[in-house]
């Protein structure tokens, strides 16, 4: 990995540092968490203020509290690793260098919340990961049913759709169905995968809790900031001279994070993704990264000055328009508005004006959505066409 | 757990049963939400987004019809928030819909219509997506016309098709912008599973799923001095028309709706209830003959349960999924058909009339009943048996385009020969009325004495539950039927074909040992068809339900035995029920479509 | 005995009928076969008594589960923006002049498919693609030329 040289941003190794491996025959930390009390670790996920990783930034320990209360007695452990968000990457690294320490993160989980049975959802697009996980799982599963635990982890895949990542719809998509995200509530900590209490957490916030229980609540939280705990992996991509995978402390500024990762002529940063909010250079300096400022799930794409934003914008529009799954009337047909929309602005048949259009018909699609793909799509909308009006007129 | 949750909705305070939706609890303060999606007979989709409403503290509007209320809510149905975010809903409805309303079907029966007018869309200002789709019409079916231009995609067909039926023969396919509703790999609805029973088409809030309509073909006929048109009109039609016409659901208008065909021009106005009576002669027959062969002769081609085959969808259904039960299905033609092969044999000889001059319309609750009078099968008469179905809606649409006053028309009685019936025909409109029809007449010949029940009200195969069972113990046998002495005839009885495939199952699996059934395809049966008025809901359906036993009730004669216009037509052309000629006439065979997929 | 049923049968075998294992035998077929004929997927619905409809409709969700026609070799070029910044066109070009097919066609010889999708999870390494299961990354357009010559060849 290559070195970090601003000195405002802590690089930290808590993800991908050594810690148990299918090689050494030796288990992530599990041998003693297993004999901890199931409230004692709710209490230390709660206390390290770790909040899930997948970018919606739900408290964990909460999640895990709701569902370990549930008095239904068949649960499920479901890891999200249907990374979709354009210009995220960085569950395949965590799932190519250190998946021992997601299953123990499951591990822990099915322990706290009393399941039998965890899942990894694992999108289409790694399907070349599939042996060499499996093989993992083999021993991982082996290793925990000698330390007289019954839990056991195997792996379902997806086959290419992004809505599937929105919790709901991965559930669906497990059960064999089109991925439509469901009515909530219920929510899967009450009625999850066939509809019983399931936890579903991302590919990184399992790792968080295994490291936590490994270091430490003291040790986790002493990253970060107040409100946002620990440290970050980052997908970093764009224009930047060293793209990669890269693991931060939370709540960094923006500035100090062009200043390493720019190519000296950054004009946005898109932070989180196709759904998340574009950010001038006017704005670096006060932008923080994390749940007080913009959260991210990871994605970092970074645009110079030579890129038009009005294909970025148009790039993303034709993704939401494609992923929507199509069920709800805002996501379906307001993606397709926008996609026309913002074209027609572009191309002179209809005038400016009709970008205020567009901004109210994201306002609606915002509050109105089934699910959070609907919701967010008003991020990049606003936040590009509020930004970089020109661009998208001339 | 509280059982009772207490809300405010727009400033009054109201409890309501723990589950209640938002949608439920302010319908109880009167409070109308508009919505698409939302249909009493089906599960909660939450995708048409137009009965979002406000939550005092919740960053987001909530779908009314899915959010269950929760202690000390505060919602706001009205307020400029909701109103701006229903609009831009249907504003967005409509730009992906094709809004030649003045040339569609629905025309002001259109929900979408309806609410952009109560909100006023005047002017919408976004793009026209509908240049954008490759949109399709369907209209190979002789049943129903699917035009996806039309489709708002709120899946009411698609739950329909799934939760009442079990068939799927329409499902969600694709994604994003390009998501329709879909049969398998988008074949024509007539190539595919589907029953033609109409279910979705009475659940289309648009003009979607519409029936094949059949109007200006009747009209035509009508107007053809060279034809003699006969018009039969189905049990349920009676008691559901009137909705169409301004008229309380549960409401009999029989002497109107006859009337009324009368001042259209039909020549001759007769009932299908006729050829329901002549159903449960042959029927009743055939179930007693099975019983018989099976249980004295041993035959084992002969097989039981005997299951009624009134229905088309449901015919269609069993051909489809469990084509190895074929052999139960009684042979008998359903009523519709039975009374077309006579209109064109009986009824112009008796009449002298050419038989090729008859043009025979019939009046049905039914989509599926087009399909069936399509059959190659159903042309006994060395004529396609019957021309022209209309459903109920139809007919009502024909009365409006007559310009007749419904309410006020004279009331007027059927014509002969094969106008009369008795109450057993009328209560085939509702679930069980076969089967009561049934036990009412076969009891009578086996034992000589009517069927052990109050007033011939054999209450038990009566209702709503969705699969009936009823034994009849048979006491008292005349010499003839004395192998039945002491035996009890266990019956089952299913609407819907979701449950109909429940005790087809069984059946299939040998568990259940029945020795007759009646299934109707629809829910609540005829009355709750397809080709019925719309809306038809779990509330409508048990006043229709209602009316048709006070039909019964009302009349002189209640056993199809009874009736002398069928007696007069086994005496005068048919000789006796089963008889050889009758087997020609009003008896079938059946396709496994298992393979064929059609 | 169709081939289509056997094949089916065996999954079924495996997995169940369940509902559930509707996607992993879909993928099944996917892997083996790379699209879903309506003979495959008529068959499955009729092992897994759920309607041909509800198959398809089910398939057609997914991105990776086709229902028509793919080569032995489906391409899947990525088209984020990030790929689109770094020179997804002249790996589209190339790759249309070395198999002559355009985006979304299958070579005469059914040995090659060229489509295009949505993010891949290696926007670090841009230009990318999938030659089915397998990610190809930091594409050139010689790059992805001897690709094509080294599976040509096997």
């Amino acid at each position: 990995m290559i070195d970090i040289t601003n000195r405002n941003l802590k690089k930290t190794d808590v993800i991908f540092g050594e810690c148990g491996h299918k090689d050494s025959g030796k288990l992530p930390i599990l041998e003693t968490i297993i004999k901890k009390e199931a409230d004692e670790i709710i209490d230390e996920i709660i206390e390290s203020g770790l909040k899930g990783r997948g970018g919606a930034g739900f408290p964990t320990g909460l999640k895990w509290k709701f569902c370990s209360m549930n008095p239904v007695s068949e649960k499920y452990v479901v890891c999200n690793a249907d990374e979709g968000e354009p210009g995220t990457f960085k569950d395949r690294d965590i799932l190519l260098k250190v998946p021992e320490k997601v299953f123990a993160g499951m591990a822990i989980c099915g322990h706290v919340i009393g399941a039998k049975e965890g899942y990894l959802y694992l999108r289409g697009e790694y399907l070349f990961m599939v042996p060499k996980l499996n093989a993992i799982l083999t021993w991982f599963n082996a290793k925990i049913k000698d330390l007289g635990y019954d839990f056991a982890i195997s792996i379902r895949r997806g086959s290419g759709a992004y809505v599937c990542g929105e919790e709901t719809a991965l559930i669906e998509s497990m059960e064999g169905k089109r991925g439509e995200s469901r009515n909530k509530p219920p929510y899967p900590v009450a009625e999850g995968f066939r509809n019983k209490p399931t936890v579903i957490n991302n590919v990184e916030t399992f790792v968080d809790v295994a490291m936590i229980q490994k270091y430490g609540v003291e040790c986790f939280k002493k990253l970060g900031t107040q409100d946002s705990r620990g440290s970050k992996v980052f997908s970093i991509s764009g224009d930047t001279l060293k793209p990669g995978v890269y693991e931060l402390e939370m709540g960094m500024k923006l500035s100090d994070f062009v200043d390493e990762f720019g190519d000296g002529d950054t004009k946005a940063v898109q932070v989180g993704g196709a759904s998340g909010f574009c950010v001038p250079r006017k704005h670096f300096a006060e932008t923080i990264i994390g749940f007080e400022g913009i959260p991210t799930g990871g994605s970092m794409m970074l645009f110079n000055s030579s890129r038009s934003m009005y294909n970025v914008l148009l790039n993303y529009l034709e993704f939401f328009a494609d992923e929507s799954c199509g069920q709800c009337t805002p996501c379906r047909v307001g993606c397709q508005q926008l996609v026309k929309g913002i074209e027609a602005v572009k191309s002179g048949k209809k005038d400016a004006d009709y970008l205020n259009v567009l901004l109210k018909l994201t306002d609606a699609m915002k509050t109105t959505s089934k699910c959070g793909l609907g919701q967010s799509v008003a991020n990049p909308c606003s936040s590009i066409i509020g930004n970089f009006v020109e661009e998208m007129i001339y | 757990m509280n059982t009772q949750i207490k809300l405010t909705i727009d400033n009054i305070k109201v409890s309501v049963d723990y589950g209640t939706t938002i949608l439920n609890a302010a319908k109880s303060l009167n409070i109308k939400i508009p919505t698409l999606c939302y249909h009493p007979d089906l599960c909660i989709a939450g995708n048409c987004r137009v009965c979002v409403v406000e939550q005092e503290g919740s960053r987001n509007l909530i779908a009314a019809c899915a959010t269950p209320a929760a202690e000390g809510m505060v919602i706001h149905t009205n307020s400029l928030r909701v109103r701006t975010a229903r609009k831009a809903m249907l504003e967005l409805l409509l730009s992906e819909h094709n809004s030649e309303c003045t040339t569609c079907y629905k025309n002001t029966d259109c929900e979408l219509q309806s609410l952009s007018a109560e909100y006023k869309i005047t002017k919408n200002q976004l793009i026209d997506l509908v240049p954008y789709h490759h949109y399709t019409i369907d209209n190979y079916s002789p049943s129903i016309i699917k035009d996806d231009s039309k489709c708002i995609r709120c899946q009411r067909c698609v739950r329909t098709c799934e939760e009442l039926q079990s068939v799927s023969a329409l499902s969600v396919a694709y994604r994003g912008e390009k998501m329709k509703i879909s049969t398998f790999a988008e074949k024509p609805m007539f190539d595919v599973i589907c029953t033609n029973c109409g279910q979705c088409v009475n659940r289309c809030p648009v003009g979607a799923l519409v029936e094949n309509n059949y109007l200006d073909d009747v009209w035509e006929a009508i107007y053809n001095p060279n034809k003699h048109v006969v018009v039969q009109t189905a049990p349920a039609v009676r008691i559901a028309l009137g909705e169409d016409l301004g008229i309380d659901h549960g409401t009999i208008v029989t002497g109107k709706m006859v009337a009324a065909l009368k001042k259209l021009g039909f020549d001759a106005v007769l009932d299908t209830d006729f050829s329901a009576d002549l159903t449960i002669m042959e029927e009743g027959t055939e179930l007693l003959t099975r019983l018989k062969k099976t249980l004295v002769d041993k035959d084992p081609s002969v097989k039981l349960p005997m299951m009624t085959s009134c229905s088309p969808g449901w015919i269609k259904f069993l051909e489809h999924q469990f084509p190895q039960l074929l052999p139960n299905l009684s042979t008998c033609k359903s009523p519709q058909q039975m009374f077309g092969a006579l209109a064109k044999t009986y009824y112009p000889k008796k009449k002298g009339i050419n038989p090729a001059d008859i043009v025979s319309v019939s009046i049905m609750p039914c989509t599926a009943k087009k399909f069936e009078a399509n059959r190659p099968e159903m042309r006994s008469s060395g004529y396609q048996d019957v021309d022209y179905v209309l459903t109920t809606r139809e007919l009502a649409v024909m009365i409006k385009q007559a310009g007749l006053d419904f309410n006020i028309l004279e009331e007027e009685k059927f014509d002969t020969i094969m106008g009369d019936s008795t109450g057993a025909a009328v209560i085939f409109g509702a679930s069980g009325g076969v089967m009561e029809a049934a036990l009412r007449t076969a009891y009578e010949i086996v034992t000589g004495r009517e069927v052990p029940f109050e007033n011939l009200n054999i209450l038990p195969v009566r209702g709503m539950d969705g699969v009936k069972e009823v034994d009849v113990k048979i006491e008292g046998t005349l010499p003839e039927w004395s192998f039945l002495e002491g035996a009890t005839l266990k019956t089952a009885i299913a609407h819907g074909l979701v449950n109909a495939k429940k005790v087809m199952q069984l059946v299939a699996s040998g568990e259940a040992a029945y020795h007759f059934i009646e299934i109707m395809a629809c829910p609540g049966g005829c009355l709750g068809g397809g080709g019925q008025p719309i809306p038809t809901n779990p509330e409508i359906r048990m006043k229709r339900n209602k009316a048709i036993y006070e039909e019964d009730s009302g009349m002189v004669l209640r056993k199809s035995h009874d009736n002398p216009e069928v007696a007069a037509v086994y005496k005068e052309y048919l000789g006796a029920p089963n008889s050889h000629l009758a087997h020609e006439l009003l008896h079938t065979h059946y396709t496994d479509r298992k393979k064929t997929e059609k | 005995m169709t081939e289509e049923f056997l094949f089916v049968k065996k999954l079924v075998d495996k997995h169940g009928t369940h509902r559930e294992v509707l996607m992993p035998i879909l993928q099944t077929v996917i892997e083996e076969k790379r699209f879903l004929s309506e003979v495959m997927m008529n068959e499955i619905a009729l092992q897994l008594d759920i309607s041909p409809a509800q198959v398809y409709g089910t398939a057609t969700f997914y991105t990776f589960l086709d229902v028509e026609n793919r080569g032995k070799y489906v391409i899947r070029i990525c088209k984020s923006i990030i790929a689109e910044m770094k020179g997804k066109k002249e790996i589209q070009k190339a790759l249309e002049n070395r198999l002559k097919i355009k985006m979304g066609e299958t070579t005469p010889d059914n040995m090659f498919t060229l489509l295009e999708t949505n993010d891949i999870g290696w926007s670090d390494e841009e230009p990318s693609m999938l030659i089915n299961e397998m990610p190809y990354t930091n594409l050139t357009p010689e790059k992805v030329i001897s690709i094509i010559n080294e599976l040509q060849q096997n």
